[in-house]
């Protein structure tokens, strides 16, 4: 126990400073990319060579963003533009920014005319994506971004390199998978906090790294004796469920996660990216499968479907939905996504979170009175 | 009396056409023809070759914005559960879903939805829960967002794959052929009328402008919805040589002398489209520049063209497009300068517009005033921020023109 308590540990420092990982991976010689979210083709930069670096925002106050984005912008975006500006982000050698969501779509040209000093690699995808056009558009899209890669890196990225890079990331998928499972079946010894520091770690790490360290955690966490676990168990959905005082919350009122269908979670890697001749086509490929997120489109909102699967495999009590503010994909899928939960009779609590919320009463008060409801 | 005073203005022709596309609508759900709800840059090139009757909630909810139901639809909206943070054109569409009522004006409900995300992802959002709201299928075509001032080759075969696709999916929907001869026919309209409107817009250069910039907001539904039609070409040619014969003349519609000439810079508010207006106007200011005016044009030749062309309309531009169309449009109708309105709605629209004003203002050199509001929603609009941003635009254009009267 004190060992997977150590590996956590160890996770959660990662997640503390990742500045560090990213002083490490250039003093190790290597450039890095910053990596926005959502699906952006980052094995591209880890076949050249350099260390992807996902950009999720941060728990601070924004200032100087406040020139660009109005306040109605999530803080995803104002957090991440925010350390742009104040130079925190310069070691980048680019920036992967896509253009899945109204508010994405302004973020190259803000990062640009406000930060100026590291270059925009513009990622599109197909919203088509079960279209064998769409899947054509975003292969070449990709192969796009290829190029500019190369000239960061200044060499050249072959297929193998690529293939090879595809290999990592699946790997690293299915051990975050099998660790998820294994973090399900031992809340006592993978809090809410710790379960997410131990996915998160992966965007700031060598994945091959993060792979060896969650493939030790989780052997270590298969090895314990079968605990019971007498709290509750949810299952999240959302963007980002990353707030330590939401995670510390869920701890304080016994609420274990049972699986999740967040972004920055679950959906990068529930699904693996195919095997394919052209490796950057299996990229393009994996689009045609991915469910539950809310900037891909989905005509009959899967999304609600998946998520009451997700739940009653989970045997999980409840849902809970953290709502990134002022995300409106996340809120325009609030309600049909809802009334699905609904209809499944699952019960459903909804915390709006934003990275610059310093009161969590209101939030806690709510979860408090979700956990009694569910104990009653 | 001569023939020409005989005639109906054009505005009237304009608005008689739209309330006709309307009815058309009506009539067709009546005879049991399909009706679709249509995005408002969705290539009408398909619906109108194919004769398929469409309506826009955008431009339903401009109307029910214009006419005051915005708060009350919006209202209604949150009250299902949807955040008062989205696009008030879609929490307007959702009540109406809702409640299949509206007093201000009511569309035919659909039966299935065309959706294009040229000038907003939201809108595919909106049209998902419609979709599935509503049980009925949902055809999009996909138009990335521009990552530079030209519409790439992968772009052009992936939204012409798309366009091939929904005709295919319609056809089987609506029972209707696709006549290609029609569609080119289809094209050639459209861009006549693209062209009469291009030369209507282009007589705000002149000084007085002939008309009432605001004049735009309303005709540009056309512009946007009808312009395949022969009504719509030689309504707007109309237009056109009425401000032509205007110019000529000296004469403007604007009321009162156009002393301050400005770009406006966004949608219209239409649940404050009088105060909006008036405080302009009873300061002599009209407006001369909007990016509605070059943007709806839809210059094209042939397939790939027009496929380009719907990756060109604001919204889906680069910023660098985007900032030139705006920077060209007002240096062209000799601004003085410009008010940027920060759309609640419209997140894209407002994602850049900080950075937009800073180097329109630097380009252009004219003062420039941000002011917070919203199409359709009233309560983000405050009419004292707006009368004091527009004083201390006004103030700085006086003390300009009295320097250069120096
Ligand atoms: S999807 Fe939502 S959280 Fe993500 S960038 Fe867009 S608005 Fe922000
Ligand atoms: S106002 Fe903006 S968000 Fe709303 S439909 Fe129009 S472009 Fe989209």
């Amino acid at each position: 126990m004190n060992e997977v308590k150590q590996m956590l540990a160890e996770l959660e420092a990662v997640c503390a400073d990742p500045k560090k990982q990213l002083s490490d991976a250039l003093t190790q010689g290597k450039k890095c990319i910053g990596v926005l979210p959502y699906f952006c083709p980052e094995e591209l930069a880890y076949a050249a060579g350099m260390q992807p670096f996902g950009l999720w925002g941060a728990e601070m106050q924004v200032n100087d963003s406040k020139r660009y984005y109005p306040a109605f912008i999530c803080s995803l975006l104002h957090t991440v533009l925010e350390m742009g500006l104040k130079g925190m982000l310069n070691d980048l050698s680019g920036i992967m920014v896509p253009i899945c969501c109204d508010s994405l779509k302004g973020f190259g040209a803000n990062w640009q005319y406000g930060v100026g000093t590291v270059p925009v690699i513009d990622v599109a995808w197909a919203q088509n994506r079960r279209l064998d056009a769409g899947t054509e558009f975003t292969r070449a899209q990709f192969r796009k971004v290829l190029g500019q890669l190369e000239e960061i890196a200044g060499h050249s990225i072959s297929d193998a390199d690529i293939t090879a890079a595809i290999s990592v990331y699946n790997k690293n998928r299915a051990a975050l998978r099998d660790f998820s499972a294994a973090a399900a079946r031992h809340p006592e010894a993978v809090s809410p906090s710790a379960r997410c520091a131990a996915i998160k770690a992966g965007y700031f790490m060598d994945r091959a790294k993060h792979t060896e360290a969650l493939q030790t955690l989780t052997t270590k966490l298969n090895a314990l004796p079968e605990a019971s676990w007498d709290g509750l168990r949810v299952v999240t959905t959302g963007i980002l469920a990353d707030s330590p005082a939401l995670l510390q919350i869920l701890e304080d009122n016994h609420i274990a996660i049972a699986d999740d269908q967040i972004a920055q979670e679950s959906v990068f890697f529930r699904v693996d990216t195919p095997v394919t001749d052209d490796p950057v086509l299996g990229m393009a490929k994996r689009f045609e499968t991915i469910e539950g997120c809310s900037v891909l489109f989905d005509p009959g909102k899967q999304r609600g479907n998946e998520l009451v699967e997700l739940a009653k495999a989970a045997h999980a009590d409840g849902i809970l939905w953290v709502m990134t503010k002022f995300c409106d994909p996340e809120e325009y899928d609030y309600v049909p996504v809802k009334r699905k939960i609904d209809a499944a009779g699952i019960p459903l609590l909804t915390v709006e979170v934003d990275q610059q919320m310093v009161n969590y009463e209101q939030a806690r008060s709510a979860v408090e009175a979700f956990a009694e409801m569910l104990r009653a | 009396m001569t023939e020409m005073t005989e005639k109906k203005p054009a505005k009237i022709v304009l608005r008689d056409l739209q309330d006709k596309i309307a009815q058309d609508a009506w009539d067709a759900k009546q005879r049991g023809e399909k009706v679709g709800w249509c995005a408002s840059n969705f290539p009408q090139e398909i619906t109108t070759a194919m004769g398929i009757p469409v309506v826009y909630p955008e431009n339903m909810g401009a109307a029910v914005g214009a006419k005051g139901g915005g708060q009350r639809m919006c209202e209604y909206a949150e009250g299902m559960g949807y955040s008062n943070d989205l696009c008030s054109y879609s929490r307007i569409n959702f009540a109406y879903t809702d409640l299949k009522h509206c007093e201000e004006l009511e569309i035919p409900f659909p039966d299935f939805l065309l959706c294009c995300n040229n000038i907003c992802n939201c809108m595919i959002k909106w049209y998902e829960n419609l979709a599935l709201e509503l049980d009925i299928p949902l055809l999009l075509i996909d138009i990335p967002h521009l990552d530079a001032k030209t519409c790439d080759e992968d772009r052009v075969a992936y939204i012409r794959a798309q366009f091939d696709d929904c005709i295919r999916q319609l056809e089987e929907i609506t029972g209707k052929k696709m006549d290609y001869d029609r569609l080119q026919e289809v094209m050639s309209i459209s861009q006549r009328s693209s062209q009469a409107w291009l030369r209507a817009v282009g007589y705000m250069s002149a000084e007085p402008s002939p008309f009432s910039g605001f004049d735009i907001f309303n005709n540009m539904a056309v512009a946007c919805v009808g312009r395949g039609t022969v009504e719509a070409a030689e309504a707007f040619e109309q237009l056109a040589d009425e401000y032509e014969a205007l110019v000529k003349e000296g004469q403007s519609t604007f009321k009162g002398e156009e002393k301050y000439r400005i770009l406006f810079e966004g949608i219209a508010c239409w649940s404050n489209l009088k105060f909006t207006y008036k405080t302009l106007q009873s300061r002599g200011i009209n407006l001369t520049a909007s990016v509605y005016g070059p943007a709806f044009s839809f210059l094209y030749s042939n397939l790939d063209e027009l496929m380009a062309a719907y990756s060109y309309v604001p919204n889906s531009m680069c910023f660098e497009s985007e900032l030139k169309l705006r920077v060209d449009d007002a240096i062209r109708n000799k601004v003085d300068g410009a008010v940027f309105h920060m759309n609640r709605s419209c997140k894209h629209w407002s994602g850049n517009l900080y950075e937009m004003e800073r180097q329109f203002r630097e380009q252009t050199g004219v003062p420039t005033i941000v002011f917070d509001g919203d199409q359709s929603d009233p309560r983000c609009f405050s009419e004292a921020q707006y009368e004091t941003r527009v004083d201390a635009l006004t103030e700085i254009m006086e003390e300009r023109k009295k320097e250069a009267a120096k």
